[in-house]
């Protein structure tokens, strides 16, 4: 069969993992987006430059802390960067939401997004300006390097764990918004937030935590894509326009629509490099622009 | 339990409430009548702070509560059912009466409720959009009482119902009051009201125009009538 369609096996598997690792950053970076929107109605342009800030803090911590602390020594594991990164990048985010996305609730999306958009521009430039156009590499981890043989193919160790890694966080994402006491409060508060605070639930502190929950999860994307990705100012940006069309496709603010929308968006991407590689770039906007047209709320979106 | 002075509230430029002053002692069950766009449902709302600016004074249990935010009004032990009824889509009926956190000790156990309204029971796991108007009703009163609030806020809970419901609607707000409940209702329905209010206050252009007590109701019908236009 492989012979009658002129490919072969191994390029067909190949792009088909290289298409599940995009599909799992498309599905965790769509992810929080989807929550971020659901909840403060915000669509966050800046989730690209906080996925770039993520690898970057990773970067750092491996590469930068131990000479500006005069110890060359010392080095902030992978491990370490994976839980530090999102932290320091959600607390960003929460600083962000208090003092300026707060203010522009009652307005229009477009606000929320110009200014977001503004935010990813400065942070770009600051990292352009203190590191370089060119971008760094970060290492594998030890523990992760080499790969697996599954007997039709070699796995890379990494690559295995960054999918592993990526649905886990996504399905527990998931579970927690739609099985949980918690995840009802989110619920009820992106559905009807005066109503759910006149219940007496903290809605506001909800949004800031919401939006700190959202960045964090683009900072931890960044972090598992350091060492596959090249580590730029720019890494975010060329990844996020394409999330958004994601976003689109599966319909803004559906949480399992971003996670199965992601993934699957990947593996199509990863299809067509196979069978007609000139589509591929453009492949994932051809779907948005037909879901568009077809179902403007999106596959897993509720009309309003 | 309640003292209302003065209270104004302005939906972004406009006015509605124009010194509103009222009082509900603990146990009573008063009404705020008038007609569609008197300022009642606006009362209600801004007694939990659901309004743009307000000012006056309200207090409840001796408590202050003009200037603090809406979520710490409700753990004074406040329940409020929307006139809209405000059950949650995304959620499960389950999901739904367990979602107001306790304001209170003593709440109604959640076996209670569900021997209160069997339909609630039988249709837990459903999403709260697929119940009918009356069901929904009966979960949006459920699910404060399960919080323990003691003071109830209901907006319009006989609007839109079959005569039957409306009926047990009265059962259950007069058992209520058996228990001791302190209620404000919003009615339309006189008829539903009447009976079941110690106390009924009717609001005009965003005032209190009129008090009529239980007694005095058969004295000042033809006022009602005058004021209310039924």
């Amino acid at each position: 069969m492989f012979e009658l369609l002129g490919i072969t096996p191994q390029a067909l598997y190949g792009q088909l993992l290289v298409g599940l690792i995009n599909g799992s950053f498309y599905a965790i970076l769509s992810l929080g987006l989807a929550v971020i929107f659901g909840m403060l109605n915000i669509i966050n342009f800046s989730h690209g430059a906080q996925y770039m800030m993520g690898a970057f803090i990773a970067w750092i911590g491996l590469t930068q802390v131990g000479q500006w602390i005069g110890d060359p020594g010392f080095s902030v594991s992978y491990w370490t960067a994976l839980l530090l990164s999102p932290l320091l990048v959600g607390a960003f985010g929460i600083v962000i939401e208090r003092t300026m996305l707060r203010h522009l609730y009652k307005l229009d999306h477009l606000y929320g997004l110009l200014l977001t958009f503004g935010i990813a521009l400065i942070i770009e430039g600051l990292f352009r300006d203190w590191y370089g156009i060119s971008g760094q590499q970060y290492e594998i981890p030890e523990a992760l390097q080499g790969a697996i043989n599954l007997g039709f193919m070699f796995l890379p160790k990494y690559r295995a764990w960054v999918i592993v890694a990526s649905l886990v966080v996504c399905f527990a994402t998931w579970y927690v918004i739609e099985r949980t006491k918690l995840g009802a409060y989110l619920r009820a508060g992106t559905e009807n937030p005066k109503l759910t605070q006149a219940f007496g639930i903290n809605v506001p502190l909800m949004i800031t935590l919401t939006y700190g929950f959202g960045v964090a999860l683009a900072a931890f994307a960044g972090v598992l894509a350091a060492p596959i990705f090249t580590v730029g100012p720019k890494m975010g940006a060329d990844l996020i326009i394409v999330v958004f069309a994601v976003v689109v496709i599966g319909g803004m603010g559906s949480i399992l629509g971003s996670i199965v929308t992601g993934l699957a968006l990947g593996l199509i991407e990863g299809l067509t490099k196979v069978f007609y590689s000139e589509a591929s770039a453009v492949v994932i906007f051809v779907i948005m622009v037909i879901v568009l047209l077809v179902r403007p709320a999106g596959l897993f979106g509720r009309e309003r | 339990m309640l003292r209302v002075t003065d209270l104004h509230a302005f939906y972004g430029e406009s006015h509605i409430l124009h010194g509103i002053d009222f009082t509900v002692n603990r146990g009573e069950v008063v009404t705020l009548l008038g007609r569609n766009g008197a300022g009642r449902t606006t009362t209600l709302r801004a007694l939990l702070g659901l309004t743009g600016k307000r000012s006056g004074s309200i207090m409840v249990n001796g408590r202050e509560t003009i200037a603090m935010p809406t979520h710490h009004i409700a753990h004074l032990g406040i329940g409020y059912c929307p006139e809209e009824r405000g059950i949650f889509a995304g959620l499960t009926t389950e999901e739904n009466l367990m979602l107001p956190p306790e304001v209170a000790s003593g709440g109604m156990p959640v076996t209670e409720i569900y021997g209160m309204f069997p339909n609630l029971a039988e249709r837990r796991n459903s999403p709260g959009m697929r119940l009918s108007g009356g069901e929904q009703q009966m979960l949006a009163i459920a699910r404060i009482l399960r919080t323990g609030a003691r003071l109830l806020l209901l907006d319009e809970i006989s609007e839109g119902l079959a005569p039957v419901i409306v009926q047990s609607l009265g059962r259950l707000i007069r058992g209520l009051k058996e228990r001791g409940y302190t209620i404000i209702m919003v009615e339309q329905n006189f008829r539903f009201a009447a009976p079941l209010a110690d106390r009924h206050y009717v609001i005009e252009h965003g005032r209190i125009v009129e008090t009529v007590t239980k007694n005095e109701l058969e004295s000042k019908m033809d006022c009602l009538h005058e004021l209310l236009g039924v």
